[in-house]
């Protein structure tokens, strides 16, 4: 469906497509012992974030308090509740990642893009998060943009690395549910 | 069946005990925190902390099982300094405002901090967020006092089947609550307080409304009249240091009078007018489904607990039809006073001011539920626990245990010994049952001193058949009818044998539902802790009240015989259904 807005065709599917959507996963998965969480890694691929709206969906489906499941949520780092920009921007310091410069590419990131940890630019192009070990270590300092990852990345490189994806603007982002 | 030693005492205990248990068989005692028996045991706070020979690190007697020759020392220096620090550290972020805490009397953490010898915290640093939670009309949190022990969370998911508190985040950002750290009432939560009920501190509390009965009591306009369920008589005394299951009816009475309350009724009245209306209302719903062949909802369940009634309309809410609609004793109790004693005793609705004394915490939100109203006018004004009752007594500086009996005041102080029961499980069943027996066959109960035996005790879903023959004539429609009968407490059983009816494999005609482990003598808001130990005593004590007294059949209270002479005029009648009977809403499950 292409959604008018402010003269923008943008390709971009409402609440309730989405929430379609979800339903499809929880159909799969309601039966399943352990689904919560993988459903709401799917969730959160589907929606790019955890809404309320889905984790409520998913809390009654699943026949589990609300509770429970925001308890799940925000143990995990990985979960977020508030949208993100298109581009998922992950930089790792675990600790060889760390050791081997991690946090200067964190830095250079940040003064790039101009958020902090946890915040998306202005115009909902990246959103910037860190980690804890990919289980990339020998390629240190590692960073993930979307699915891809970026291994011995530099602090000065880092806007060479971004750039490739606002060029892709108009894509939509590759990320794994 | 390991035999071990516990600080060279040897013991041999039954498979599957554990170290603690050992501890316990050998005379030792293991000091514990998060550990609550019957409902929780998993080593997460670490103050049961001993030694045993050969492990390479200090195991936690509460979750480790007792193994064949295990030499176990609990008393070592490596054991008590590992104690204590797990407790100061507890101690460095706990909010100890222990002088204004409600709990200052029996506080575990505070125990606990005096049994290893801590005396100064010296341990400083970051706090965890704080947070305070008056959302609920029940319920008060304050984050700043948990331990993080999880005793609540076990409770609400295990025991009630809810879940409206559970950990959230992790780590040292940690907070037991509702979803993301937010407020209880906006997430599903019945207002039970069996949380608070498990609470070693004072994180979780019920929401106290001493001073609002205060303000009342010295209102020369208002006249006061208070009511005791049928649970607190045999709990109160708690409260005074006195064993669980001892009877204070007559000191409890003494009590009240001294506070000031201008008229001291039961609750009790009004579980034998209850009893007269839900026995009608079953029987009513039977003729219609095996004469009248109409469509009509059975099986019935009970009505009288509000944390129960709250779960039906969150989650089943396509069975509240099931539900009988007689409003709870406490309730009912509410409405009669402000309209039959009113006029008896020549005031308007709105002067009369009614206090409750109940082991519930969910009954606070019951009586703020804008269906508890007539004409505008609550029917019951507060809720007191039966802890909060014991703090007021204490404040108003009566020596409980000293007191003479007192006698209840009539017309709705009096009561029969089939009101006593509906305490404890079983018992509104078992009340119901010598009323309906006898109204439908003119013959008494046929159970040994009037037990139903089959639903007596702490057995979780508990089930009996009854066969009526010989009816009295009008009754004839229920000849040879088998009446089934379940009787389940706590919600996770009650959501046990909701499935088993949806599934088809239970067939009823009446259920009882008690919110409560073991009923209201395991409320919410009775004396902690209550141990199914501790829940047997106040049991034992209802059955004494109910067997020591002359008239034991609710349809036998002659005063009950009055009310509908002279007010109600009938069950079921249409001063009933405007004073007696409600209706219930949907809520949402999530």
């Amino acid at each position: 469906m292409i959604r008018e807005n402010n003269g923008c065709h943008c390709q971009q599917a409402s609440e309730q497509e989405l929430m379609a959507r979800l339903d499809e996963v929880l159909e799969q998965y309601k039966h399943k012992p352990g689904a919560l969480i993988p459903v709401l890694q799917m969730a959160q691929g589907i929606f790019g974030y955890l809404p309320e709206v889905a984790m409520k969906r998913i809390a009654l489906v699943l026949s589990k308090s609300y509770s429970e499941v925001a308890g799940v949520v925000s143990f995990y780092s990985f979960f977020s509740t508030i949208p993100r920009g298109q581009h998922l921007v992950r930089v790792c310091l675990g600790t060889a990642c760390y050791v081997r410069g991690g946090a200067r590419v964190l830095e250079a990131i940040k003064q790039h893009l101009g958020v902090d940890v946890g915040q998306t630019t202005p115009d909902k192009m990246f959103t910037l998060e860190v980690a804890r070990c990919f289980g990339a270590c020998g390629l240190a300092p590692v960073i993930t943009i979307d699915d891809d990852v970026h291994h011995r990345v530099k602090a000065n490189r880092v806007e060479d690395v971004l750039a490739k994806y606002r060029e892709q603007e108009h894509e939509p982002a590759r990320r794994k549910p | 069946m390991p035999t071990l030693t516990i600080d060279n005492i040897p013991v041999t205990v039954s498979d599957g005990a554990t170290i603690l248990d050992a501890a316990k068989a050998a005379g030792v005692r293991v000091p514990t925190l998060c550990f609550l028996k019957d409902v929780q045991a998993i080593g997460a706070c670490r103050v049961c902390l001993v030694e045993v020979e050969g492990a390479k690190t200090l195991v936690a007697s509460c979750a480790m099982p007792a193994g064949e020759g295990m030499k176990v020392k609990t008393n070592t220096a490596r054991v008590r300094d590992s104690r204590r620090m797990v407790v100061e550290l507890l101690l460095s972020e706990h909010d100890g405002d222990c002088q204004t805490c409600n709990r200052s009397e029996d506080c575990e953490l505070q125990a606990l901090a005096r049994e290893l010898g801590i005396t100064d915290v010296k341990l400083t640093g970051e706090r965890a967020e704080r947070s305070k939670d008056f959302s609920t009309p029940a319920l008060t949190r304050d984050t700043a006092k948990c331990v993080l022990c999880r005793r609540c969370v076990t409770v609400c998911s295990q025991v009630q089947g809810v879940s409206a508190l559970f950990p959230q985040r992790r780590g040292f950002k940690t907070v037991i609550g509702p979803a993301f750290c937010g407020q209880l009432s906006e997430v599903v939560c019945v207002q039970c307080g069996q949380c608070g009920a498990v609470c070693p501190v004072g994180a979780i509390s019920e929401r106290d409304q001493i001073d609002d009965v205060w303000k009342a009591l010295e209102d020369p306009t208002k006249h006061v009249v208070v009511q005791t369920a049928p649970a607190i008589r045999a709990a109160l005394g708690e409260c005074f240091g006195m064993d669980p299951g001892t009877l204070v009816t007559g000191k409890m009475v003494s009590a009240l009078r001294r506070l000031g309350f201008d008229a001291i009724f039961d609750t009790n009245f009004t579980a034998d007018l209850t009893i007269i209306e839900e026995g009608t209302e079953l029987l009513m719903r039977l003729k219609a489904a095996l004469v009248e062949k109409k469509p009509v909802a059975l099986p019935m369940f009970t009505s009288c607990s509000p944390g129960w009634i709250k779960f039906m309309e969150h989650y089943y809410p396509d069975m509240l039809d099931n539900l009988s609609t007689c409003k709870s004793p406490q309730q009912m109790f509410g409405a009669v006073a402000k309209s039959y004693y009113a006029q008896k005793i020549g005031k308007r609705p709105k002067d009369i001011f009614v206090v409750s004394a109940m082991p519930c915490t969910a009954k606070k939100y019951e009586a703020q539920r804008p269906e508890m109203a007539t004409d505008g006018v609550p029917d019951v004004d507060v809720v007191l626990t039966t802890r909060e009752l014991g703090r007021m007594i204490k404040q108003a500086g009566i020596d409980f245990t000293s007191l003479p009996d007192g006698e209840m005041d009539s017309p709705m102080g009096m009561s029969s010994g089939a009101a006593d029961i509906f305490a404890n499980t079983g018992g509104v069943m078992e009340a119901a049952l010598r009323t309906a027996y006898e109204l439908v066959t003119g013959r008494e109960l046929p159970f040994e001193n009037l037990h139903v035996a089959p639903v007596v005790g702490l057995e979780g879903i508990k089930a009996a058949s009854v066969t009526i023959t010989d009816t009295l004539p009008e009754w004839k429609f229920l000849d040879g009818v088998t009446l089934k009968i379940a009787v389940a407490h706590t919600l996770a059983n009650a959501r046990r044998v909701i499935e088993q009816i949806r599934s088809g494999q239970l067939e009823l005609h009446f259920i009882e539902v008690m919110t409560c482990p073991g009923g209201c003598i395991g409320g919410g808001g009775q004396p902690r802790m209550t141990t199914n130990e501790v829940r047997q005593s106040r049991i034992n004590a209802i059955y004494r009240e109910d067997e020591g007294k002359k008239l034991r059949k609710s349809h036998e209270n002659p005063w009950i015989k009055q009310i509908y002479q002279e007010f109600l005029i009938e069950p079921l009648g249409e001063k009933s259904h405007h004073l007696l009977h409600t209706h219930y809403q949907k809520r949402e499950k999530v």
